[in-house]
């Protein structure tokens, strides 16, 4: 991990240098951190913190399998087995590897460790053939491992030879409630128990036999007992190498030998090894930093940690144990609830040293940014830990010094986080792309949104979770509020759940929510004072007040007799006449009293409203498919007119696009739509949550080779899920980026059905697709809808601000300059 | 009477009450003039705004086919093109001071609607 942080860190420094990286795995970086998620679904390559094309671009040279045996310092070289390499600088970052206390019989063959992914693979094969495991060991890595276990469903024990669990971070007191904690869950936990030998078991495969003379039963065994610097190579090239292992390294991370570097989970500074990741990125970023010229030095790290183990959670702080001399501390205890908190002050009063926190971290991150960056405690400390103590001095994001470290992994400072929303991130997404903030191991999140939101409030975006003054709701919450209550007007929920009259903001989305939910007719009476001026009028307005006309052309497939009314149309009533970028046609230029008899022309015709107005479906787009084309293996056209004609009529938080692509060649661009589709020859790859526009974004895939029908059944699954949960103007791909679990919670859902609603999303989607009917259908079926189309209630005249110049053969809106100096023409009546 | 009528407005008739929309914007020419006409409707009864029709940002005669809303406790009408709000009772842009709607008096009298400017 560190050594592809320093690699990254390095390429982006831009300094010009042949990197080289020797992996001893036969993999490129991954994420260790979350290696656990393994057994909640993720795979290696979710893991993945790189991959070969990335490095390729980079210009690294990589080697995989390639473990290092040699460094030979004379001729300034390393060798593998089979090869050798030359270097200027080398750089060590071989982390460590798990101790496996010397018991006698810990070489058996279900007796194993965890660390890397063939760990991982070895674990779950022979948690297979397995009913109970034990975990040696109690500390922080032992009881994610434990959770491993559990999570395989295996009778689950813990073995600490400490009276407690984990003993550096926790004091006794917090120890104990973990364990209970812990034990409640259904793991067993004992302490104070040496393995003295692992000997056959009677019922199960092994028997751990403690010096207590006790023992205990298992099939299988995970040592979790430490971590040892993996120093071997240090020692062999006879470096300096701590007493207790590590490689000594200086300030600037250099070993004994000027040109070595060592950094990571391998690297000895003042007599410590850190085990974590944060100051190994440190350590790599230091070094990055020497190496392309500049300063720098390393001069330690926070080891602080909040994690939730097995649901249950823990954080440690600093001087945890109180153990600086004159060390106050305060304790809270709350039996009944299970939660304890202490904080640790010094002899003054005035600064936090530590703390730990078991079951409750909520102040975690206000506690840490005290101790990290040494501002003053208030009057009385313990209103920090204690609940409910008045008004708790909470340390908003304001409070903190633009220095202070929001996320340690990447040190990423609160002024960095402000310089990145300046330059134009404008959402936690934005800020973390940009910063890298909360992408390690991913504690500071929290913070990290608080800081984005209050910055982004301080400039005027609004970040408030209530979607505007009249209503302090999501817009999830109101699209449940408005299912479960059955209600079916804006004035109806305004007077239940809001305040004053509405605006702008609301009442387009409730509108939008009535239609997702009850697709009524969106200009019934009750409807249409909701409905921005696009969906009043059903077309978009344009810069100078007239309207934009696109009819439907499902898949982009039209008979000459469609263009050919289309032209005439167009003709009539002189309009700008445009190819859109969705396979569609646009006309341009329409007064609003034009637009009932424009559309009754194109619907007597066949067309039918294309919805370019809505938030809701616009264009399926196609590509020519195997009808016509050579390389086509389905019916790429047909595909999307079907599912064009499905979907038509659906709303939504924000507008949603398809296209189906033929073959792998990708024509149609599948991949950059909310819903995308690709033949193949069995069928049909769904790719999903992609985005053109403003913020790019690839589409992911999500199942392959579907038939038609389960192809829809997802489809209908992950867009109403989608219109269920998305906030207001979000499109899928930033709801996606939000989605809490991402992707795998999306397959979980839609395909596992985890949570048990895959029919009700289907029927709703159904009931949408039942009731759909054209809206300039059914507006111009009505004399009183017509009339809305009027500019003046008292007057035939048109607009006459509204004035056009001629530009290659058509209309365009005249300009402020045009208009004074006479040059544009009103356009004549059509009657 | 000649200076009396200068200063008191005149009322035109525009149309019959049941030409207004519920909730929503109509648009009335007055001589040369484009007036928005909202309709508010509350269960405490009817109350007419009346402001000028010419969005001075967009700068395109649109406000009556703006959302209307409030703002605190003000009835206001957002934009369509680019979304300023003004107060429906005195004009006032609430995002730039440099642009504010006209404001006139509105009725409903024997069932007609009334403007007056
Ligand atoms: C007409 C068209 C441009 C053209 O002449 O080709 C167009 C025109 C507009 N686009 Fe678009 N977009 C058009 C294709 C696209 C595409 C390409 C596509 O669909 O394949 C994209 C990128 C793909 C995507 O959406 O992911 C696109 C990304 C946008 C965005 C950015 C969306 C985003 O998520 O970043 C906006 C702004 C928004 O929606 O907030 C936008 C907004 C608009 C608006 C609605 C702006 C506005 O409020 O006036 C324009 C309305 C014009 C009108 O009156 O009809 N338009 N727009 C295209 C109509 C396609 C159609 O047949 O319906
Ligand atoms: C299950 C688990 C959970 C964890 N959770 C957290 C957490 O929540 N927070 C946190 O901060 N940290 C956590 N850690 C610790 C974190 O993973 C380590 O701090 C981090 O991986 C150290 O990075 P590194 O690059 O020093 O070592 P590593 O990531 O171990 O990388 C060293 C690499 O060097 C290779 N190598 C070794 N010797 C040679 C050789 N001779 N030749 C070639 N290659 C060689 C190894 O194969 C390995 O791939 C966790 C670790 C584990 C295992
Ligand atoms: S995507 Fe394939 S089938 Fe479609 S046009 Fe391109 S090559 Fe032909
Ligand atoms: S502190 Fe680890 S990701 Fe930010």
């Amino acid at each position: 991990m560190v050594g592809h942080h320093f690699v990254e860190q390095l390429v982006s420094s831009q300094y010009a240098c042949n990197i080289t990286v020797l992996s001893g795995e036969k993999r490129l970086a991954y994420d260790r951190v979350h290696l656990s998620s393994w057994f909640s679904g993720s795979n290696a390559s979710d893991l993945a913190m790189t991959d070969e094309q990335t490095y390729q671009q980079w210009g690294v040279n990589f080697e995989l399998d390639a473990q290092v045996i040699d460094i030979d310092r004379v001729h300034k070289t390393v060798s593998t087995a089979t090869k050798t390499f030359s270097y200027d600088v080398l750089v060590l970052a071989t982390g460590s590897y798990p101790f496996v206390p010397p018991i006698p019989g810990n070489d058996q063959p279900h007796c194993l460790v965890y660390r890397t992914i063939e760990d991982l693979e070895a674990i779950e094969a022979s948690a297979t053939e397995s009913k109970v495991g034990v975990v040696v060991g109690g500390g922080l890595l032992g009881l994610e491992a434990a959770n491993a276990l559990k999570q395989a469903g295996l009778e689950t024990h813990v073995v600490e030879f400490a009276p407690q669990l984990m003993a550096v971070q926790l004091d006794g007191q917090g120890g104990d409630l973990l364990r209970q904690k812990i034990e409640d869950l259904g793991v067993t936990v004992h302490t104070q128990k040496a393995t003295q030998v692992i000997e056959a078991g009677n019922d199960c495969r092994y028997r751990m036999v403690f010096a207590d003379e006790s023992f205990l039963e298992t099939d299988m065994i995970l040592f979790s007992a430490g971590i040892r610097p993996s120093d071997f190579l240090g020692k062999k090239a006879e470096l300096a190498v701590g007493e207790r292992g590590g490689i000594v390294i200086n300030d600037q991370c250099q070993t004994s030998d000027p040109n070595i570097y060592a950094i990571g989970e391998c690297a000895l500074w003042e007599n410590r090894i850190f085990g974590l990741v944060a100051p190994g990125y440190t350590m790599a970023r230091t070094v990055a930093a020497q190496i392309a010229g500049g300063e720098g030095a390393f001069t330690g790290a926070d080891m602080s940690t909040k994690l939730k183990l097995m649901g249950v959670e823990v954080g440690s702080i600093g001087d945890a144990h109180g153990k600086t001399p004159g060390a106050l501390s305060y304790t809270y205890h709350n039996q009944p609830d299970g939660v304890y908190k202490k904080l640790v002050v010094d002899a003054t009063q005035k600064h936090v040293l530590g703390a730990v926190l078991v079951g409750d971290t909520g102040d975690y991150d206000t506690l840490l940014q005290y101790s990290l960056n040494g501002i003053e405690l208030p009057q009385k400390p313990e209103s920090l830990i204690l609940p409910s103590a008045g008004e708790q001095p909470a340390l908003g994001a304001d409070a903190l010094p633009d220095s202070a470290t929001i996320c340690s992994c990447h040190n990423v400072a609160k002024c960095d986080i402000t310089q990145a929303i300046d330059s134009g991130c404008c959402s936690l997404g934005d800020v973390k792309s940009a910063t890298k903030a909360s992408t390690g191991c991913g504690g500071c999140t929290a913070l990290l949104k608080n800081v984005v939101d209050s910055e982004l409030e301080k400039r005027g975006v609004e970040v408030s979770k209530a979607i505007c003054e009249h209503f302090d709701y999501t817009r999830q919450e109101l699209f449940h509020i408005v299912k479960v209550e059955g209600i079916r007007s804006f004035d109806d929920l305004l007077a239940k759940h809001g305040t004053g009259l509405g605006c702008d903001i609301c009442k387009p989305a409730v509108g939008s929510i009535l239609a997702s939910v009850w697709n009524d007719y969106i200009l019934s009476q009750n409807n249409l004072p909701l409905q921005d001026t696009n969906d009043t009028y059903l077309g978009n307005m344009q810069k100078d007040g007239t309207y934009s006309i696109v009819p439907r052309i499902p898949g982009g497939e039209i008979t000459p007799e469609g263009l050919i009314l289309i032209g005439e149309v167009a003709k009539k009533y002189g309009l700008y006449t445009k190819i859109t970028g969705g396979q569609r046609i646009d006309l341009f230029g329409a007064r609003v009293d034009q637009l009932p008899d424009i559309w009754q022309t194109l619907i007597d015709g066949g067309f039918e409203t294309g919805h370019a107005y809505a938030k809701g479906l616009r264009t399926v787009k196609s590509c020519v498919g195997s009808t016509w084309c050579r390389y086509g293996v389905q019916d790429s056209v047909g595909e999307a007119i079907n599912i064009e004609n499905r979907y038509k009529g659906l709303r939504g938080p924000h507008k949603i696009k398809f296209a189906v692509s033929g073959c792998t060649r990708e024509c149609a661009e599948a991949q950059s739509k909310d819903i995308g589709i690709i033949a193949t020859e069995n069928g049909w790859n769904l790719y999903v949550c992609g985005n053109g526009g403003m913020k790019p974004r690839h589409a992911d895939l999500f199942a392959t080779d579907l038939d038609t029908q389960t192809l829809i059944k997802y489809i209908d699954r992950v867009l109403m899920f989608y219109v269920k949960t998305a906030d207001r103007l979000q499109r899928t791909s930033v709801w996606m980026e939000n989605l809490e679990g991402g992707l795998d919670y999306l397959k979980a859902v839609v395909i596992k059905d985890s949570l048990g609603m895959a029919e009700e999303l289907e029927g709703q989607m159904q009931l949408i697709v039942d009731a759909y009917q054209c809206e300039w259908k059914t507006t111009l079926a009505s004399e009183e809808s017509r009339k809305r189309f009027r500019q003046f209630v008292n007057s035939k005249q048109t607009d006459s601000n509204i004035q056009f110049v001629d530009e290659r053969g058509q209309i365009r809106p005249a300009t402020e300059a045009e208009k004074i100096a006479g040059e544009a023409r009103i356009p004549v009546e059509v009657i | 009477m000649q200076a009396n009528a200068e200063i008191t407005p005149l009322w035109h008739d525009i149309c019959a009450e049941s030409e207004l929309i519920s909730n929503s914007g109509i648009c009335a020419l007055i001589d040369d003039q484009q007036i928005a006409i909202f309709t508010l409707d509350l269960a405490e009864g009817r109350t007419l705004y009346a402001v000028s029709n010419w969005d001075p940002v967009g700068k395109a005669n649109v406000i009556y086919r703006g959302i209307i809303g409030s703002v605190g406790s003000e009835p206001v009408v957002a934009s369509p093109l680019y979304k300023e709000h003004y107060s429906l009772i005195s004009g006032r842009c609430m995002e730039n001071d440099g642009v504010s709607l006209m404001v006139y008096d509105a009725q409903i009298v024997d069932g007609r609607v009334q403007i007056a400017i």
